[in-house]
């Protein structure tokens, strides 16, 4: 029984790590290359959301609204790019946060004036919908299933594009010296435009592949974007594979964490007071290992300008 | 036969697979100008790096006025007596050219933990802090927002700050760089005026001044030492004259 | 970090000189007008308003203190708040409802906080230390929401305001109103006291060029870490304020959006200066206020504000006043 619990919740921490790690590789990109703190790489994944609900509600076919909200994703991420936040690659960070502050607040309220305050669901596609039997006694619902497998897969498209194509090389080097990269002749701004771009997508693809579990609702992003910087800081802002890393330990830690805490703590001391104490050291520990992991490394696991 | 301010001692320091500061031996004796020349990217400012503290060696020794600081921070080495100017001027640019040099005697007047009353108006600090001015020739931009000085003037705090400090040892980054002629000529004249008050490492490209001031000059090519010995011999050493192709004639 | 920050006004106009005492005494002058000017239009709501601003222009001047002269973007100042507030709460939950205990105790936590978390935060610079800060203030936000015993997500209503040695003297709204400003009055003239001190010195110094400052000789770390504490305990004092005020606490004074909204205050107002927080304090609640009654969904336009602002305005409303000043001077 315990094993099969173990296994559950090894899953979901593997699909939240997923989840983290399609968000946290565009933040981290846009910050180790631009420099730029976007908090508003939340309401990008909520956007995505969003979208897909809309867009299901005209076509009816999952896959048709998941294509058509990435699109739509990526057009309003790089209006956003070319209308406000490229005009803050220059600016102090403090500039930025509240910029950016000033967008969420935006597109958090504006949704609930679109869509309504209400959550909205999406169902997945019907292949996809049902439980598969794993072990004995255990099912284990496949949407979670493919979540897994279309972030690893996006894991490593992200690495080979990164590190074995031409465009991928520019980003590498524009997340080390981006300064460097311009004076070298390329075209930055379209760098740029591409890197966010990117990110957007990325971005809105967690949402819309999340959305069939959890309710589309205003501020759903701002709490994974919190979860989302803690990776990109633990692993090292600019790298993606920093952030992969980061994500899947945090995804671990934080599910197993909360489900066994009160657990473990029992053995420690008695069932009351692990029941009072455990909830509250379950949410501390993924910011105790960040604080660990930054008392060692101060710029992260594997930070894109070196050390 | 007097002791050393200043030894290095083996010292090495390496970036991946680049080795930047290779083996490096030398001391500096008291009351000397020590030079430091080489081609660029031979590896000087991270000497001078890893003296003043700022960055670590990865092997080797230095010690200073008779103490072992290899592992201690700028700050302890500071309050030592190491002075020192950076390449790129380094300075307080919001803050009066006084306060900049009273900062560096505030940091040698017992506690800064002090919680009340004006620093800026306290005589205790600005009276050593006129005086490093005067000796600098800045005594009368006291009260000028330093980010507002030319850029000789700047190099001129920088040694005020220094001078402040009560060294034991001055480390000179490139003091001339970006002067013109007559400014690195004042330049050369003050540090001449300054010697023998206290010993200095002067890392510098520009040869006219190097061959004024310095008592010893160490070559560092590749991260090497190649050649240490007096201005003339130096001149006279082949090795040197071949790093230096296509430099001006010295 | 390059170009202008619209953000930063020049230290030498930051250590303040005699001449800057007509502003802030006017400032103060007015806050304590409102209670009589709120007798005399009956209007309770007035006198709400402006202790809540006072309240959160004591967690803003704190802030001040770390971002606009320390260069240190604490993105994790509301956990203070919070904590202070909920020092207040649970002592009260418990029977303890006595200013002369929770009043320390709220700072005292806050400072504890402070300092555990600002040992590891200062060990990082730039954009590293402003999402450690952040995080921290999440992990207090999470904590304070499994507190299941106090009220957990919904929060914890206290039952009264505390008691000055048993006497109750916050229970009536005026004298509890004075009280905040003299906590606003002292909070100000402290953090001006602080400034202009060696130890502020230092902490400004630091926030130009801390190489210098280490290769002068001083552990810039050790500074920044007291004056991190010191405004760690200010806020602490402010969300003291707030839970005697609101006689509610929630997990939600913590929360990050909490601790943007008291950036925003600082940077609003002109950071630098202390006074611009108290003035960002009460541009952005007012506006809030305001807002707020005229559309439901009023952050659909102060958004956009938001950004205008940073896209165009430069040194908050202090940069704009003093610009104003000037011309007018000239005129």
């Amino acid at each position: 029984m315990a094993g099969t619990l173990l296994l559950v919740q090894f899953l979901n921490g593997l699909q939240l790590g997923v989840l983290l790690f399609l968000i946290a590789a565009g933040l981290t990109l846009v910050f180790g290359v631009m420099n730029f703190i976007n908090l508003a790489h939340g309401v990008q994944y909520m956007l995505g959301a969003y979208l897909a609900v809309a867009f299901y509600g005209v076509v009816g076919n999952f896959l048709l609204a998941l294509v058509l909200a990435l699109i739509a994703a990526l057009a309003f991420g790089l209006l956003l790019e070319i209308l406000i936040f490229r005009h803050l690659y220059d600016r102090d960070h403090l500039d930025q946060i509240i910029a950016t502050f000033g967008v969420i607040l935006f597109l958090n309220h504006g949704v609930k004036v679109i869509w309504g305050a209400a959550p909205l669901t999406l169902p997945p596609p019907d292949v996809f919908a049902g439980s598969l039997v794993l072990m004995d006694g255990l099912l284990y619902p496949v949407w979670r299933l493919v979540i897994i497998a279309a972030g690893l897969a996006v894991a490593a498209g992200l690495y080979g594009a990164v590190n074995f194509t031409r465009v991928g090389m520019l980003v590498r080097a524009g997340a080390t010296n981006a300064p460097m990269v311009s004076a070298l002749g390329v075209n930055i701004e379209r760098l740029f435009m591409m890197v966010f771009g990117i990110g957007a997508m990325l971005a809105g693809f967690a949402g819309i592949m999340i959305a069939p579990i959890l309710s589309v609702e205003p501020g759903m992003g701002d709490n994974i974007l919190i979860l989302a910087f803690v990776v990109i800081v633990i692993g090292g802002i600019g790298s993606i594979r920093g952030a992969f890393i980061a994500a899947l330990l945090i995804g671990l830690v934080d599910t197993l964490g909360r489900s066994f805490a009160v657990d473990i703590l029992r053995l420690a001391m008695g069932p009351s007071p692990a029941r009072t104490v455990g909830p509250a050291i379950a949410s501390m520990l993924i910011y105790l290992l960040m604080a660990v992991v930054l008392y060692v490394r101060p710029e992260g696991l594997f930070p894109a300008k070196g050390r | 036969m007097s002791e050393p301010v200043l030894r290095l001692e083996a010292l090495q320091k390496r970036f991946g697979s680049l080795v930047v500061t290779d083996d490096v031996t030398l001391d500096v004796m008291p009351g000397e100008i020590h030079a430091i020349i080489g081609p660029n990217g031979a590896g000087k400012t991270t000497l001078i790096n890893q003296i003043s503290g700022l960055i670590a060696p990865d092997g080797g020794r230095i010690v200073f006025a008779g103490v072992d600081v290899t592992q201690a921070p700028p700050e302890a080495r500071a309050l030592r007596g190491l002075a020192r100017t950076f390449q790129i001027t380094s300075i307080l640019p919001g803050f009066p050219v006084v306060e900049n040099v009273a900062l560096a005697v505030q940091a040698r007047d017992g506690s800064s933990l002090r919680f009340i009353g004006r620093a800026a108006d306290e005589a205790k600090l600005n009276r050593p802090a006129r005086a490093a001015l005067e000796q600098t020739g800045l005594a009368d931009r006291a009260a000028v927002r330093a980010g507002d000085l030319s850029h000789g003037e700047k190099r001129a705090l920088e040694l005020a700050i220094a001078l402040a400090m009560q060294p034991q040892l001055l480390l000179l980054d490139e003091p001339m760089a970006g002067m013109g002629r007559d400014e690195t000529d004042r330049q050369v004249e003050l540090l001449l005026r300054l010697k023998g008050q206290f010993p200095m490492v002067l890392v510098e490209h520009d040869m006219a001044a190097v061959f004024a001031l310095a008592d010893r000059i160490s070559v560092l090519i590749g991260g090497r030492i190649v050649v240490v010995g007096s201005p003339d011999r130096v001149r006279a050493d082949p090795q040197v004259a071949a790093a230096y192709l296509g430099e001006p004639t010295i | 970090m390059t170009g202008a920050a619209m953000s930063i006004v020049p230290s030498d106009r930051a250590a303040g000189s005699g001449r800057d005492v007509a502003g802030p005494l006017l400032m103060f002058m007015m806050f304590a007008l409102v209670p009589l000017v709120a007798a005399l239009t009956a209007d309770r709501y007035l006198l709400d308003l402006a202790a809540r601003v006072m309240i959160f222009a004591v967690a803003a001047v704190a802030l001040d203190l770390l971002v606009g002269y320390g260069g240190l973007i604490s993105f994790g100042h509301a956990a203070f708040m919070g904590l202070g507030a909920y020092a207040v709460g649970i002592l009260s939950a418990h029977g303890i409802d006595d200013a002369l205990v929770s009043f320390p105790v709220a700072i005292v936590v806050s400072m504890l906080f402070a300092w555990a978390t600002g040992v590891v935060c200062l060990r990082t610079k730039g954009a590293y230390f402003i999402m450690i800060t952040l995080a921290f203030g999440q992990m207090a936000y999470f904590v304070a929401t499994s507190l299941a015993p106090y009220g957990g997500d919904n929060g914890l209503t206290i039952a009264a305001r505390n008691t000055l040695a048993g006497w109750p003297l916050f229970k009536s709204d005026r004298p509890f109103y004075y009280f905040i400003l003299v906590c606003l009055v002292g909070t100000y003239l402290l953090c001006r006291t602080l400034v202009a001190s060696r130890f502020g010195r230092v902490v400004r110094g630091a926030r130009e060029n801390a190489s210098r400052m280490a290769t002068i000789g001083f552990k810039v770390q050790q500074f920044q870490l007291v004056a991190y504490v010191i405004a760690g305990g200010l806020a602490g004092m402010s969300g003291f304020l707030l839970a005697n005020s609101t006689e509610f606490v929630s997990p939600a004074y913590m929360s990050w959006q909490r601790s943007g909204e008291l950036i925003i205050m600082v940077i609003l107002g002109g950071s630098g200066t202390l006074e611009g927080a108290i003035i960002g304090a009460a541009a952005y609640l007012l506006t809030e206020e305001w807002l707020s009654g005229i559309i439901e969904n009023w952050q659909v336009i102060f958004g956009p504000v938001l950004v205008l602002v940073v896209l165009f305005g430069r040194g908050g409303l202090m940069g704009m006043a003093t610009r104003l000043w000037r011309w007018w001077a000239h005129v």
